[in-house]
């Protein structure tokens, strides 16, 4: 197996690794591969520490990603991690279906999807990832281990969202879900304030929703933003593919500064009319409105950023909104900021997901970061929320303990998957995820 | 009328992204390297994605008795047989200094042994009057450099071969496309330091479908390499014999 040492990092780019990669293709490769001991890593669209380990070895699994079966009739497929839901959308979506989940991205890997249980604009009614996924195949010394939820109930839940820690996941069998078409309706609607969202998200009766808020609004225009409802519709694919840009280097740091953050933001908003404005777009679109822009995460510059994602339940309204006016106050914030109401699905013990309200936004990696973060760890805490690990790089292990009460369960099931700890990523051990403490 | 092709090499990144463009065309792929259980999960991704038949076949560049039942298979076929060949070998020119034996393995595994497998395919292609031969050759066959000019020789020997099929194909209705490609994000060549312009095997293969379709002669992938190659191509041997590049 080839090895070569490399500096690399998650989407964030804030937390780095060097250390050695191997980038294996088939089968034989990946067992050799894993002798060199690291977690498997995928496309490294986490945006903190969970898809990197300093000074050691992880395995690239971004070329193990072929289909090995599908069946038409039911729509379960099989396939390797290393596949990105973009690709499972081209390649199954014209045969009427498509993942049942999907993230915000589409160069998500299918092994990244599971190792952090993601969730989609459809969480409400859909769940999470993990809930579609009918068995996960790890790859052990002794060869590939098929789990299920009915085989190994204890074994399976761990993986699912287990940020890789129970083996190095080779492949998952996917329930897709049936499509009548290739497009998706949208309707846009502006909403004026915080309050007025979280009532349009309650009495929303679309399968797909999420909302864009201009994070940069205090007072009475604290969470101004736009309601996206999507709606599967007949039809094939509206328009041609388009094609995509690129960030070619990276930007200064003022260039996602806080005046630009407002006008952009004004301006994004500026485009929908008072009513709302109805119109079809492709499925990828809809779903991965950033893949267009090839390494997008060049805009924050070299030091790059973290992301900001809370769950809170559905009776912390008005704490999220005091959340929500922390980081406004901070005058940090970037572009766009996501909130979207979730549902109680969720398929692991270190499941994001709970009945409730998730807030994301962006900060440029700046020297006040740490502190903000921290004071709104706290507030989420206070809240009952929690923090998601596919996000995260400045979270603590004492309020990060507290805040996933499964993590005992987690671990005795880790303990038994990987004893010796080869799996460890830099954010396990940042957040002391493995060690009772 | 069904096409279906035989992958040599079939487990190289180039030829696995080849592949499954082949796939999706609904072409038939058989696909052949040394260890065919490795290639079991290429030939059911194929099958997925639209391969009208998906099969894998063992074949050794450096073994010719390897190439006997392949190619009864594919008399057996009916429609017209392609074949592409991604086979060929690059260790470091330090080992090759080391011990120049390992030239032979090299020319084997880069030209003579396909340019064997090819020799025999070819009055079958004749017969059929259709379908065309992908090789894969290099941008180091194009002149010799100090860093691998084993390899460059075994790959430029290979082009000479397949100028040479093409010429006797085509008057019985098949075709010939030999593919230069410049540096490309492959399993061999992950951690090999000092690449630049490193294209992702994803872009190699529709450049070679696309010139399959457009009957192409030679290409160079990505094309920008042409005017690269153009420019070293051009260098005076005088200046050439003195530059390490």
């Amino acid at each position: 197996m080839q090895w070569k040492t490399a500096e690399y990092s998650g989407w964030g780019r804030a937390l780095r690794a060097r250390g050695t990669l191997a980038r294996p293709e088939k089968l034989s490769a990946l067992s050799a591969a894993l002798q060199g001991r690291g977690p498997a890593i995928g496309n490294r669209r986490s945006y903190g520490d969970g898809p990197i380990h300093d000074g050691g070895a992880a395995i690239d699994m971004t070329r193990m990603d072929r289909l090995l079966s599908f069946d038409a009739e039911t729509g379960v497929v099989e396939a390797e991690a290393g596949i990105t839901i973009a690709e499972l959308l081209r390649v199954f979506a014209h045969k009427g279906w498509m993942p049942a989940v999907m993230p915000g991205t589409g160069f998500a890997t299918l092994g990244g999807c599971i190792a952090n249980d993601v969730h989609g604009k459809n969480h409400h009614n859909a769940g999470s990832f993990g809930q579609h996924v009918l068995a996960v195949t790890l790859m052990t010394d002794n060869g590939p281990r098929e789990v299920t939820l009915q085989t190994n109930r204890g074994l399976f839940r761990a993986t699912m969202g287990g940020q890789g820690q129970t083996g190095a996941i080779l492949s998952a069998k996917l329930q897709l879900k049936a499509i009548p078409g290739q497009r998706m309706r949208v309707k846009e609607t502006r909403i004026s304030d915080f309050d007025s969202f979280l009532a349009a998200f309650d009495t929303s009766e679309a399968e797909y929703t999420v909302g864009w808020i201009d994070a940069t609004k205090r007072g009475k225009r604290l969470g101004r933003g736009i309601l996206e409802e999507g709606t599967l519709a007949e039809g094939g694919r509206p328009g041609p593919v388009k094609r995509s840009l690129s960030v070619p280097l990276d930007a200064p740091h003022f260039a996602l500064s806080w005046p630009v953050v407002k006008l952009f933001n004004a301006f994004y908003i500026s485009r929908i009319p008072d009513t709302s404005r109805k119109r079809t777009r492709p499925l990828e679109d809809f779903f991965f409105p950033l893949d267009r822009i090839h390494d997008w995460n060049r805009l924050y510059g070299k030091r790059g950023f973290h992301q900001f994602q809370c769950v809170v339940p559905l009776d912390k309204g008005p704490e999220l909104k005091a959340i929500l006016t922390t980081i406004a106050r901070a005058g940090i914030a970037s572009p766009l900021a996501v909130l979207k109401k979730m549902g109680p699905g969720r398929a692991g013990h270190l499941s994001f997901p709970m009945a409730g309200y998730t807030l994301a936004v962006d900060f440029p990696a700046r020297a006040k970061v740490p502190a903000i973060f921290a004071r709104l760890e706290q507030q989420v805490l206070d809240a009952g929320g929690r923090l998601y690990f596919a996000k995260d790089a400045l979270a603590h292990p004492d309020s990060i303990a507290a805040m996933y009460p499964e993590l005992a369960d987690w671990r005795a099931e880790v303990a038994k998957a990987d004893p010796e700890g080869h799996l460890e990523t830099d954010l396990v051990r940042r957040l002391k995820l493995r060690s009772a403490t | 009328m069904t096409e279906t092709w035989i992958v040599l090499g079939a487990s190289s990144s180039m030829a696995r992204a080849f592949t499954r463009k082949l796939a999706e065309r609904g072409d038939g792929v058989i696909l052949a390297g040394r260890t065919p259980a490795d290639l079991e999960r290429d030939a059911a991704d194929a099958r997925v994605r639209g391969a009208a038949l998906a099969e894998t076949v063992a074949f050794d560049a450096r073994d010719p008795a390897s190439f006997g039942p392949i190619l009864d298979r594919l008399e057996g076929l009916e429609g017209t047989v392609s074949a592409a060949v991604f086979v060929g070998s690059m260790p470091p020119q330090a080992e090759i200094d080391a011990d120049p034996s390992l030239i032979a393995g090299v020319v084997t595994d880069s030209f003579t042994g396909p340019a064997q497998f090819l020799h025999r395919l070819a009055p079958l292609m004749e017969s059929r009057g259709s379908g065309t031969v992908v090789g894969i050759t290099s941008v180091a066959g194009d002149r010799g450099r100090i860093g691998n000019y084993a390899y460059g020789a075994a790959k430029a020997g290979f082009g000479t071969y397949l100028s040479g099929l093409r010429n006797r194909l085509t008057r019985a209705g098949g075709h010939v496309v030999t593919v230069k490609p410049g540096f490309t994000d492959t399993a061999m060549t992950w951690g090999i330091e000092g690449m630049f312009l490193v294209a992702p095997p994803e872009t190699v293969a529709a450049d070679i479908l696309k010139a399959v379709e457009k009957k192409r002669n030679v290409i160079y992938t990505p094309l920008f390499w042409t005017a690269i190659m153009g420019i070293i191509r051009a260098i005076p041997e005088p200046i050439f014999k003195k530059m390490s590049i």
